[in-house]
């Protein structure tokens, strides 16, 4: 628990927006060298750990991929305007989060990257066009305190802004702060490899830490299309109920996970692993994606001849704002239910998920 | 070669294709059909990652080009996505459904295909200004009448309506694209003595042409054509003074030849070769209208270094409502049409200049 | 290169019919290159190998696109007006008294129906006038495709055409052919097609490159015409170096390359954070297991217009610029 709670805060407050993952790499990586036997990074910035596995006897080598984004939304510089900057977001972010949040601009005039504090200014309604309510993002200002001299030396066009708070710990099981989408997976995919570091799966467990979900899934596309898994796994966090946020779409947090149901989902998959939760234990909803799941499966499922994919949700409160909230028993409840998963993983695993049981049906074909 | 004819067993076939149910991503029971009749062909047959039901020649002949046929299982439906006690589950939309055709309408949910309605409020206690304004999915139910049994969120539903020949016509759901996936099982009954044929069977055609991506990708094709169904807004004009000249296709002028649609620029060879054929062989057909929308082909020529595609058609009314309207003739031009077409290809074809 | 600019914008070349401008860079570029394919999306991809003895040389791909936006008919009226639909990006409201070209030679102009005040013009409302009285024996086949006619000129020293966005990029890269002399890379010149419509030649050509490092050349939009917001781009400050745009984040190693390039040759340049639209690099970048990719943007005013302007100072930068890029080893 304490082990989930201290990487959890530490990956939180690294940062590692969309594209620019790699502070966050790093610390990522130094917890896997110590689980993986071999730990890469992919040309576009994504994590690999490979775990090996026994490979089941007198058959084809297996692997399953399991994937937890690790960038950040966070917004970029994209005018100086006098001494204040303008910005757009990355990720998406809602403006009305905005005004008065305190960031920190990683302002790279000089070089080397120096962060500073600064804070999100919304103009007095005077200085604005008419708006019925809502401020857009494009009339809102970063404030680093500084003149105009000052701020043109040491801020340019494109540089990064992230959210300048750090993780609070609310009571036992709850943290809360930004980026917990996604390093609340990542936590939950880490502690999975050091709690069986000293176990052999049947199969190859690839772990990665994707990058650029938050823009265009630039990680998960080529990852899943250069490991080419038999099976993958994504882990992301999901919508937890919470004021405002009630109806089919949300789950109760700290109350268990969510497995996805759907067509970025591998309906055999999907169900075994459901059963496998039942049997270990661990509480499962399942949570109806209609089309698009919102995570990187839809990227992962088409890589290649296609892999079977399975979504699993950690509730998240407040997604996409610096205040997002998370239970940690959601986040040992997935570690453990992808511990039961790659328990499973033999040379019938793939037979017991087939589609249909065709004689023609070649699926579980090497 | 002579050229094919819509026969009794085609229709009795694309009366079951178009009442199972197959909503995107829930493709099982148009799956089973399509599996059922690939027993005994001399062809290898997989069911991939997503679904999608992949044919393809036992033993590849690299001087034959490999021609891909696509055609989507899918159907646009629905989703349940919460029990809202009584007997009444709230769904989304799988697929692009207007919600105003919805009120009404009888449904078949989930694997027990349990009847089901989609209510509406009594025109009595509706106001004029609910009358006149937008219906929202949220607001509507699927109702299975009693508590449900079997019925769970995640569940799909589609259209209960079944399929009625009318002299020329045919009235159905899912004609989009199971005409497709008739056409398709239709064309193994030939010989093209000059091609090899890959076959896909896709999934998730409606929400983004997935399925068909994968299958190009493992197929990996020398020319494909994908076979759908497409609208015809055929109808007078609401102003009787302006031409209609927005009508995609129009039912009964034959198979309809896609040049550019929101997906994809076809293979201006290809466009000409099935023009060609359809002069020589007196087929009728048409070209689609110019524009938005798109087909599996959008995903397929993407695929790998790039593949030679085109789109080939059937018009019909009324596309993703609980009833669609083709016609007889436009299917049995459209198995002629492709047939000739498939005849006629060959390498040479990459080898023509393009524009 | 103003002639060579001239010829190529004066092309017409929508996307799916680039082949004017295919045959042209392949007259424009004999000799220049050590192999040479055309894809089965038209692409043109001519590969200019490394300088012998170059060690280990890197694969990279620089993606200029040949085609332009345009319309295409949807339907002849009986009283022979033809009405259009959009290739690509297409503003309505730059489309009335607009002229079109087909690419079988028949020229139009564009009309639009009777508007009330206020109303905003659409595609449906408009359409191509080709001087014909009736639908019999018309000039014009439903799927005939046209482009914008306009000719090439010079206002103020700043070049004006059609088809700038992305004829500007294919000259450069044709520059950069001539210019290099013994490159340490092997350098993949690829002519895409379908960039207007979704970046769609540059998906199949990354993927059969598969190169290690990716450079889109290609025009960005402006910021320093009156009240024109989002963006702090200047015509003349020197090419633009892309950060981001509203389809990818570039490599951030790649665009501390190009700007220590760019510092190297001590020349202008501006750091580019594009707010919608995206460019080839996008579709380079997701091929295969994954390319590192930037963007040398030209500053474009009134991009997807008619009358497209770029400032020539920051062509000729743009070009020095590139030619170190892909002579030079690379490493990231």
């Amino acid at each position: 628990m304490q082990y989930i709670k201290t990487l959890l805060k530490k990956l939180m407050d690294a940062p590692g927006l969309s594209g620019f993952e790699t502070p966050v790499a790093d610390l990522i990586r130094h917890e896997w060298e110590d689980t993986c036997d071999e730990v890469t990074v992919s040309k576009v910035g994504s994590l690999h750990g490979l775990k090996k596995g026994a490979q089941p006897v007198g058959h084809k080598a297996r692997s399953v991929l399991i994937a937890a984004h690790m960038d950040a939304i966070g917004m970029m510089v994209t005018e100086l305007h006098g001494s204040f900057l303008r910005f757009t977001d990355v990720g998406g972010i809602d403006p009305r989060i905005l005004p008065g949040t305190p960031v920190t601009v990683h302002c790279s005039g000089h070089g080397e990257v120096i962060q500073r504090p600064g804070v999100i200014a919304s103009p007095h309604p005077r200085a604005m066009a008419p708006t019925n309510g809502s401020i857009p993002m494009n009339e809102l200002l970063v404030d680093l305190g500084m003149v105009e001299a000052e701020l043109k030396s040491q801020v340019q066009i494109g540089d990064l802004i992230s959210f300048n708070t750090h993780p609070m710990e609310h009571g036992s099981d709850v943290i809360s702060g930004h980026s917990a989408d996604n390093r609340a997976s990542v936590t939950a995919l880490s502690t999975f490899l050091r709690n069986n570091k000293n176990r052999q799966f049947g199969w190859d467990v690839l772990a990665v830490a994707t990058s650029q979900e938050e823009t265009n899934f630039a990680g998960a596309y080529t990852s899943s299309r250069s490991a080419s898994p038999d099976l993958a796994i994504v882990i992301d966090v999901t919508f937890a109920k919470g004021p405002g946020s009630n109806d089919w779409k949300t789950y109760a947090s700290g109350k268990g996970i969510t497995l996805g149901l759907g067509p970025n989902i591998h309906t055999g998959f999907m169900r075994k692993v459901k059963s496998i939760a039942e049997e270990i234990e661990i509480p499962i909803s399942v949570e109806p994606m209609p089309k698009h799941s919102g995570t990187d499966a839809y990227a992962v499922q088409v890589a290649n001849a296609g892999i079977p994919t399975i979504v699993i949700g950690i509730p998240l409160k407040y997604m996409h704002t610096p205040v997002e909230m998370v239970n940690i028993t959601d986040i040992k409840r997935t570690a453990k239910l992808l511990e039961g998963i790659c328990s499973e993983l033999d040379d019938k695993f793939l037979k017991k998920i087939a589609w249909d049981h065709e004689e023609n049906d070649g699926t579980a074909e090497d | 070669m002579e050229l094919p004819k819509i026969e009794q067993r085609h229709k009795d076939l694309l009366e079951k294709l178009c009442n199972a149910a197959g909503v995107s991503g829930h493709e099982d029971e148009v799956r089973k059909i399509v599996l059922a009749e690939l027993k005994g062909k001399h062809l290898n047959v997989r069911t991939d990652a997503l679904g999608s039901v992949i044919a393809t020649p036992k033993q590849r002949d690299a001087s034959k080009p490999l021609v891909m046929l696509d055609a989507h299982m899918d159907e646009v439906g629905f989703m349940l996505v919460s029990d809202d006690g009584d007997g009444l589950y709230s769904f989304e939309l799988v697929g692009g459904i207007d919600p105003r055709s919805l009120p009404g309408k009888q449904v078949l949910v989930g694997n027990d295909k349990v009847p089901g309605v989609i209510g509406a409020k009594p025109i009595h206690l509706t106001t004029a200004d609910e009358r006149a304004g937008k219906l929202s999915v949220e607001s509507l139910k699927i109702d299975v009448g009693t508590k449900g049994k079997n019925i769970q969120p995640g569940d799909r539903a589609v259209f209960a309506t079944k399929l009625m020949y009318v002299e020329d016509n045919i009235f159905a759901k899912a004609i989009d694209d199971r005409i497709g996936v008739a056409i398709l099982l239709q064309m193994m009954e030939l010989e093209f003595p000059n091609i090899q044929l890959a076959y896909s069977f896709s999934v998730q055609e409606e929400i983004g042409l997935r399925g068909a991506k994968v299958a190009a990708q493992s197929i990996d094709p020398d020319f494909a054509i994908a076979i759908d169904a497409t609208p015809a807004y055929d109808h007078p004009s609401p102003d009787g003074s302006i031409e209609n000249s927005y009508y995609n296709t129009k039912i009964g002028l034959g198979p309809a030849i896609y040049t550019y649609d929101g997906s994809t620029l076809n293979d201006p060879r290809l466009v000409t070769l099935f023009k060609r054929v359809g002069e020589e062989e007196k087929i009728t057909y048409q070209l689609r209208q110019p524009g938005g929308g798109g087909t599996n082909g959008g995903s397929i020529h993407r695929a790998n270094g790039g593949v030679p595609t085109i789109s080939i058609s059937v018009p019909h009314r009324y596309t993703h409502t609980a009833i669609l309207l083709s016609k007889l003739t436009d299917w049995e031009s459209s198995v002629r049409l492709l047939a000739a077409g498939l005849s006629k290809m060959s390498y040479e074809l990459t080898k023509q200049p393009r524009p | 290169m103003k002639q060579l600019v001239k010829s190529l914008t004066e092309k017409f070349a929508p996307s799916g019919f680039e082949s004017p401008v295919r045959e042209f860079i392949e007259a424009e570029t004999k000799g220049l290159f050590d192999e040479m394919r055309v894809d089965a999306l038209g692409n043109l991809i001519l590969l200019k190998k490394a300088a012998k003895g170059a060690g280990q040389p890197k694969k990279i791909m620089v993606a200029a696109h040949m085609d332009e936006i345009g319309v295409i008919a949807t339907h002849i009226e009986k009283d022979g007006f033809v009405r259009f639909a959009p290739i690509g990006g297409v503003y309505p409201r730059n489309l009335p008294g607009s002229r079109v070209r087909f690419v079988n030679g028949t020229r139009g102009v564009i009309g639009v129906e009777e508007m009330k005040p206020g109303d905003a013009v659409s595609i449906e409302k408009c359409y191509i006038d080709v001087g014909v009285l009736s639908d019999a024996g018309h000039p014009v086949c439903i799927g005939d495709v046209a482009g914008f006619d306009r000719e090439f000129s010079e206002v103020g020293g700043k070049w004006v055409a059609k088809a700038m966005d992305d004829r500007i990029g294919v000259a450069i890269a044709i520059q950069v052919m001539r210019a290099v002399k013994d490159s340490a890379n092997d350098i993949y010149f690829v002519f895409t097609t379908q960039e207007e419509v979704g970046t769609r030649g540059a998906e199949t050509s990354a993927y059969s490159v598969d190169p290690d490092l990716g450079i889109a050349l290609d025009v960005t939009g402006w910021g320093d015409t009156p009240n024109q917001k989002g963006l702090s781009i200047k015509l003349g400050a020197g090419p633009a170096i892309k950060i981001k745009d509203a389809g990818m984040i570039s490599d951030p190693r790649v665009v501390k390359w190009m700007i220590s390039a760019a510092e190297a040759e001590e020349m202008p340049y501006q750091r580019e954070v594009l707010l919608g639209g995206t460019t080839d690099a996008r579709a380079i970048q997701l091929a295969r297991s994954g390319v590192p990719v930037g963007v040398v943007s030209i500053p474009c005013r009134y991009v997807h217009s008619a009358s497209e302007m770029i400032d020539p100072i920051d062509v000729e930068n743009a070009v020095k610029l590139v030619t170190r890029l892909v002579s030079l080893p690379v490493h990231l």
